[in-house]
């Protein structure tokens, strides 16, 4: 190196701070990012693992270390399955009739129209409220003696339904809860992929005689599939880890039942609502337990999405 | 139109008080992080409870004498506040300077000694001849060397019934007459079928089997728990045969379905769904907040099956506080013998000093709201006749198994045999 002339050094000195520039800032760009989700997304994953391995509770000063003994009883646990088939049911019957109803908002909203900023802002503001007053209102909605949707049943002679009772009604009721405040959100997602098709598909399909109905079917839906599959995965997502909704409605509808059972039989019990009971909704606070719980929902969520991944990108076949 | 309007604000209130407790779990304690103050600034002292325990007025008074302190009052919801406290005692911060417990968790707590102030230390064992001896008892360690907390009120038992329900009934009205109708809680039931059969428009006998059962354990020498803290409700007969009696009430169709606590429960109250309501003094106070418009329909009868206690708390200082003396002055404060008195004429929650039940200004205190029933005298005897029961650490979790039981069976999800056998698998699993 002392050999070199001082010029061919400084170059070179330049060159490799040039190279190291090229390869090594947009890591650091990124790094942020990485730090806090180090810090707050794959700590806390890893950490959780090890405390799964471990007979561990808050409130005593020693943890023993039991292997796989958690996921074992947690597999044998009736009531974990019991909130897996909740979660999965709930899911579905949000997700699906969400993203249809989602994706016909936003073809609606898709043309010129009077005041079109204030219907799409509207579509935001159900979002924007609080999900406890939400689950509040449409508890008290759903209310089985004064609830307004007996009422309005009952001019059809549909007889009084005590919805937090039944499992399948209960998992209705949360639905609507959940679509309530989701289906404006996702339909801005669709309106903003929509706008992105070109017209002239649309001018063409309209000389060719298309329908509204086809020009969805057949222009929008395939235009905007990589939105269609961001939205279901995320939906998906956020329906696997559902709890505020159950836990609000469970003491909101007066059918008793634990703070985070989700009814005395656990009928809307999910997954999330689970493990914060194992973890701290009882005197025991068994973290152990709890984190076991967090880990198989974690490996449920990325199936089911992945699942609907999947599906999502298989449906271009059928539609065009 | 008003009341209705209140009533949804407080629902939509406590809903989001919970949420925000459920939301910051361990972190809140908002205020309890003010480090010591300086001097000749004021001492802020945080008291958590978890409903109104009529303390407010009281407070006032305390800042007259007291220029120097400041007290914030947060007010959580029931299980979360008990909850919350174990997470900030276990993370050690963010607990307030006086914190209620519910008897439910008294032996949670003072099974904690480390955790919290000798209030010995401040001199407050002085008090000790105030009190009712099991309620002191239950506030102290388990060694019975250090006194953690403080008693509130205890829960005397009685019934509180509707007078316009039982005439439009059939059944007689005045409280002697009502109270002749249930010496024990199979005669209850009778009359109930009898108010069934009736048929009163809308309104059910009972509001739900969940405080029934509990009561019914009360009045019981042992309960959920036998001396050496083990769980004995699969041995217990008295425990087996509450829940019978309490099944037979879902089983009947006396039962208004409506979970005690919930909105939908406060709105029976505005609607009447429901004749009768187990009735420790405490719960006094909440009908007279919940039933506004029924002012003088409300009147309260001797509890079926004997005396008990059913609920009552005591007030704790964590270790953590920064300020035990001025915590430790102001429960002495707020449980004195004239505060005590206090609060019961606003709030209902009884005192827990028997000197004072004696006194004829307690003997003789009527409340209009109940059709001027002389509350003080029925909650003296009640309070006077009182067994104490020993509770052990988990009570409050033994509860939640079978009143999800007794949900079950008032679900008409599970026969009452299915519901106990669950019951049983699931308090096994209480560690």
């Amino acid at each position: 190196m002392s050999t070199l002339p001082l010029a061919v050094t400084r170059r070179r000195g330049q060159g490799m701070r040039h190279t190291l520039d090229v390869r090594v800032s947009p890591y650091a760009y990124v790094a942020p990012f990485f730090l806090l989700f180090c810090a707050f997304g794959l700590f806390p994953l890893v950490y959780t693992a090890w405390v799964s391995l471990h007979e561990w509770t808050l409130l005593s000063e020693t943890q023993t270390f039991v292997g796989l003994d958690n996921f074992t009883t947690l597999l044998a646990d009736d009531y974990f399955w019991n909130a897996t088939f909740n979660t999965l049911s709930i899911g579905v019957l949000s997700t699906v009739p969400q993203l249809a109803l989602a994706i016909w908002l936003a073809h609606l909203l898709n043309r010129r129209l009077r005041l079109q900023t204030l219907f799409r802002v509207s579509l935001l503001l159900p979002n924007v409220t609080s999900v406890v007053a939400v689950v509040v209102i449409f508890s008290q909605l759903f209310g089985r003696d004064f609830g307004m949707i007996n009422w309005v049943l009952s001019w059809f002679g549909v007889g009084s339904i005590d919805w937090a009772a039944g499992t399948a009604s209960s998992h209705v009721a949360l639905s609507v809860m959940i679509m309530w405040r989701w289906t404006g959100y996702n339909a801005l997602i669709f309106l903003a992929a929509m706008q992105a098709v070109p017209r002239e598909l649309y001018e063409a399909a309209t000389l060719d005689g298309a329908g509204n109905f086809t020009q969805l079917r057949r222009i929008t839906i395939p235009m905007i599939r990589p939105t269609m599959i961001f939205v279901v995965i995320v939906s998906t997502i956020g329906a696997m880890q559902i709890i505020a909704e159950p836990m609000l409605f469970g003491q909101s509808s007066g059918g008793g039942g634990g703070i985070a059972t989700g009814g005395p039989d656990r009928q809307f019990q999910t997954l999330a609502l689970f493990v914060y009971e194992q973890g701290f909704a009882n005197s025991t606070f068994d973290f152990g337990y709890a984190s076991a719980a967090s880990w198989l929902m974690f490996l449920a969520v990325v199936i089911v999405a992945g699942i609907n991944f999947l599906i999502t990108r298989r449906a271009k076949g059928g539609l065009v | 139109m008003t009341p209705r309007i209140r009533r949804l604000g407080l629902s939509l209130l406590t809903a989001s008080a919970l949420t925000l407790a459920a939301a910051c779990g361990g972190g809140g304690g908002d205020s309890a992080t003010e480090a010591g103050a300086d001097p000749g600034e004021k001492i802020k002292l945080t008291v958590d409870l978890f409903g109104d325990f009529g303390f407010k007025p009281l407070y006032e008074e305390y800042k007259k004498t007291h220029p120097d302190i400041e007290i914030v009052e947060n007010v959580t919801q029931f299980n979360d506040h008990h909850n919350n406290l174990v997470k900030r005692l276990a993370t050690n911060s963010g607990a307030g300077d006086v914190t209620a417990v519910e008897v439910g968790y008294i032996s949670t707590f003072t099974a904690q000694p480390p955790k919290f102030t000798d209030l010995k230390q401040f001199g407050l064992d002085k008090r000790q001849a105030d009190y009712l001896d099991w309620k002191w008892q239950q506030g102290l360690s388990k060694d019975g060397a250090q006194v953690l907390g403080l008693g509130t009120d205890v829960g005397g038992l009685a019934m509180c019934y509707r007078k316009d329900l039982f005439e439009k009934a059939g059944l007689p009205s005045e409280r002697e007459k009502v109270a002749a109708l249930w010496p024990t809680w199979e005669e209850y039931i009778a009359t109930g079928k009898k108010f069934a059969a009736a048929d009163v428009a809308g309104a059910k006998f009972v509001d739900s089997p969940g405080e029934i059962f509990r009561a019914m354990v009360n009045q019981a020498p042992v309960g959920l728990y036998d001396a050496q803290d083990q769980i004995i409700v699969d041995s217990n007969p008295d425990v087996k045969k509450a829940w019978d009696l309490s099944n037979q009430l879902t089983q009947e169709g006396l039962t208004a379905k409506l979970a005690a606590f919930s909105p939908p429960w406060n709105t029976g109250f505005a609607k009447g769904s429901f004749a009768t309501i187990i009735c420790p003094a405490w719960m006094t106070g909440f009908i007279q907040e919940q039933a506004q418009d029924a002012s003088g329909k409300w009147d309260i009868a001797a509890v079926p099956g004997g005396s008990g206690n059913s609920g009552g708390s005591h007030l704790m200082v964590p270790k953590q506080s920064k300020h035990p003396k001025e915590a430790a002055e102001l429960i002495d404060f707020l449980t004195s013998k004239e505060n005590q008195a206090k609060v019961f004429k606003e709030e209902g929650t009884f005192p827990s000093i028997p000197e004072l039940y004696d006194d004829p200004e307690i003997q003789n205190f009527t409340k209009p709201f109940f059709g001027d029933a002389p509350i003080g005298k029925i909650y003296s005897d009640a309070a006077k006749a009182l067994k104490p029961q020993h509770l052990g650490p988990k009570e409050a979790d033994v509860r939640v198994a079978i009143g999800n039981g007794l949900g079950r069976v008032e679900q008409g999800k599970q026969t009452p045999d299915q519901a106990w056998a669950q019951v049983l698998e699931d308090v096994k699993k209480i560690k």
